[in-house]
């Protein structure tokens, strides 16, 4: 078993995990997603990343899009937890939805970092349906732990990872923890919203 | 099933020399570059924890820290976005009752709560103490107990008397919202007073801020006062002598607000001004001057009124701020209030964002989260 050292989340997480996806896993994760995304869409799509660690991803993912086709793929973020049915995630600011472009009638691909009770998304459709008629969307997830309470699925999964309710991915990505890598670890009687991802 | 044959497809191999990250991020498109650029300008990591539902009441900004402040004006920059949007509608609040009490006129604040509850999705409910049962001789407490039987879930109060929302926070389970009581305190005109500065400004830490006219009897002042120097402004106040607030009034020791400790009082309006970088002209308010303490309007206009020769004192491009409603040729002139450097409709617009921000934390919030 692995150890890495998960950086200090929001209520006292472990600081041991178990590693389930390396820098380089990861990577070529995102490259197989980008390629998949090509493959499926014809047209140009619309990167869009959902805060925080979504973003990150989906930043990337446009990158690998732009260098695989040499194309200039649209991107933006969103912040879903204004559509949220438990007004969960107040504690941390409500960040700007920057969609910049028309999304209207064209494909648009979200991307999160960890599908989990799908709630999230659930919200981020309707956030996103805010801001005009894709033609469609589909989901990228880095990381797809189960535990589904709404029928949601992704489109693109960078790893399936069998998990207990009593446990949380983390995902570590350079643009905001230092280093990329996904732990798994054990909640330690943390308040049930801490960095579970849904 | 074409699910899970998705996820266990091989990785594709890395290519030599481009696999590293290092090769990823120099060779950056304008793509990437403009990309970049784009998430830089709103969104900034959070740093802290953040309110975490704690705080049930905003009565004044003394019980909050930096980091409370900050976490509330960086919420109002998501708030803004959807402000601008097309159509300006969350459903974060629907079910939510807010009700405004308001024992006092209003415009701005009054519409700017219901703007900001009602882009938020929640129901708001307006009452004005001169059409409600307070003018048969209601008690506030049997006002504000009749209206919680009603189910609300936060009440934005102002009132003529310094503390009443104090007491009526003490008093009801709803979350309670100070729109300004007596002399005493405005924590979101405060909040929205340093969501502008900021917006212009950058950090607020260090910056000058000169506050001119009446402090004896303006709650903003008070409230803008404890945000200032909780986020590291250097505050200066001028006004004349019988309007400024005891403990800073010659002849005077004992302060009568903890607000207006660890202040400067600068006796005259030019030295006040000289290199400010934001400039408030507080607002003269008549229907608190029965007990003389202002003689002459005109006298006031001509030694401590904001004017074209005045505002040049000030740091180039310094913001002139003023809270409204605005007795203009008295404390401001129409110049200078409608000039390039007046951003008083901008604070009218970020009030709602602030707003919007204030009612988002303190909604109750269902037990159930994942």
């Amino acid at each position: 078993m692995t150890r890495v050292f998960v950086s200090q989340g929001p209520g006292g997480l472990e600081n041991q995990g178990r590693l389930i996806m390396s820098a380089e896993q990861l990577r070529r994760a995102l490259v197989r997603i980008s390629h998949e995304i090509l493959e499926r869409n014809e047209r140009p799509v619309a990167v869009i990343g959902m805060q925080t660690r979504g973003v990150d991803l989906a930043h990337r993912i446009a990158d690998l899009i732009d260098s695989i086709e040499n194309s200039e793929t649209d991107f933006g973020t969103l912040d879903p937890r204004l559509y949220r049915d438990d007004l969960g995630g107040a504690d941390k600011p409500v960040q700007p939805s920057q969609i910049s472009f028309a999304i209207d009638g064209r494909p648009v691909v979200l991307v999160d970092d960890v599908l989990y009770t799908g709630r999230t998304i659930r919200a981020a459709l309707d956030a996103l349906l805010d801001f005009g008629r894709p033609s469609s969307i589909q989901l990228a997830v880095l990381v797809d732990r189960g535990h589904r309470e709404l029928p949601i699925r992704a489109d693109y999964v960078g790893k399936n990872v069998p998990t207990a309710r009593g446990e949380d991915v983390r995902v570590l990505l350079e643009e905001v923890d230092g280093s990329d890598g996904v732990a798994l670890v054990r909640r330690n009687e943390a308040p049930a919203d801490s960095g579970g991802k849904a | 099933m074409a699910r899970t044959r998705t996820a266990t497809t091989a990785p594709e191999r890395p290519r030599e020399g481009s696999a590293n990250p290092e090769a990823q991020t120099s060779q950056e498109t304008p793509a990437t570059q403009r990309r970049r650029a784009e998430r830089a300008r709103g969104s900034q990591p959070s740093m802290f924890g953040g309110l975490s539902g704690s705080r049930k009441n905003v009565l004044d900004l003394d019980d909050f820290s930096k980091e409370e402040i900050e976490h509330i004006l960086q919420s109002a920059d998501g708030m803004n976005e959807v402000l601008s949007r097309n159509v300006r509608k969350t459903p974060t609040l629907r079910g939510k009752t807010i009700l405004t009490l308001f024992f006092e006129n209003s415009t701005r604040t009054r519409v700017s709560f219901e703007q900001a509850g009602k882009v938020l999705g929640a129901d708001v409910i307006n009452v004005s103490a001169s059409a409600s049962s307070v003018a048969k001789g209601e008690s506030l407490l049997n006002t504000v107990r009749t209206l919680e039987a009603m189910k609300i879930d936060v009440l934005v109060m102002r009132h003529p008397h310094s503390g009443a929302p104090y007491f009526v926070a003490s008093k009801i389970d709803a979350a309670v919202v100070n729109a300004g009581d007596g002399t005493h305190a405005h924590p979101t005109q405060s909040l929205l007073d340093l969501y502008t500065m900021r917006r212009h400004l950058g950090d607020i830490a260090g910056k000058k801020v000169a506050i001119i006219g009446d402090l004896h009897f303006s709650r903003v002042a008070r409230s803008d006062v404890w945000g200032l120097r909780k986020m590291g402004a250097e505050v200066r106040v001028c006004g004349p002598p019988t309007l400024l607030p005891y403990g800073l009034r010659p002849g005077t020791e004992k302060p009568d607000s903890a607000a207006f400790t660890g202040i400067k009082v600068v006796d005259r309006v030019e030295e006040t001004l000289e290199g400010a970088d934001v400039v408030m002209a507080l607002r003269i308010q008549r229907e608190r001057q029965d007990s003389g303490n202002l003689p002459d309007l005109r006298e006031y206009s001509k030694l401590y009124g904001i004017n074209a020769d005045r505002l040049a004192l000030a740091n180039p491009g310094a913001l002139l701020m003023h809270p409204g409603p605005m007795n203009e040729g008295i404390e401001i002139s129409s110049e200078v209030a409608h000039g390039a450097q007046a951003v008083i409709e901008e604070q009218v617009s970020n009030g709602v964002a602030i707003r919007m921000a204030v009612l988002y934390l303190l909604c109750p919030r269902s037990a159930t989260r994942d």
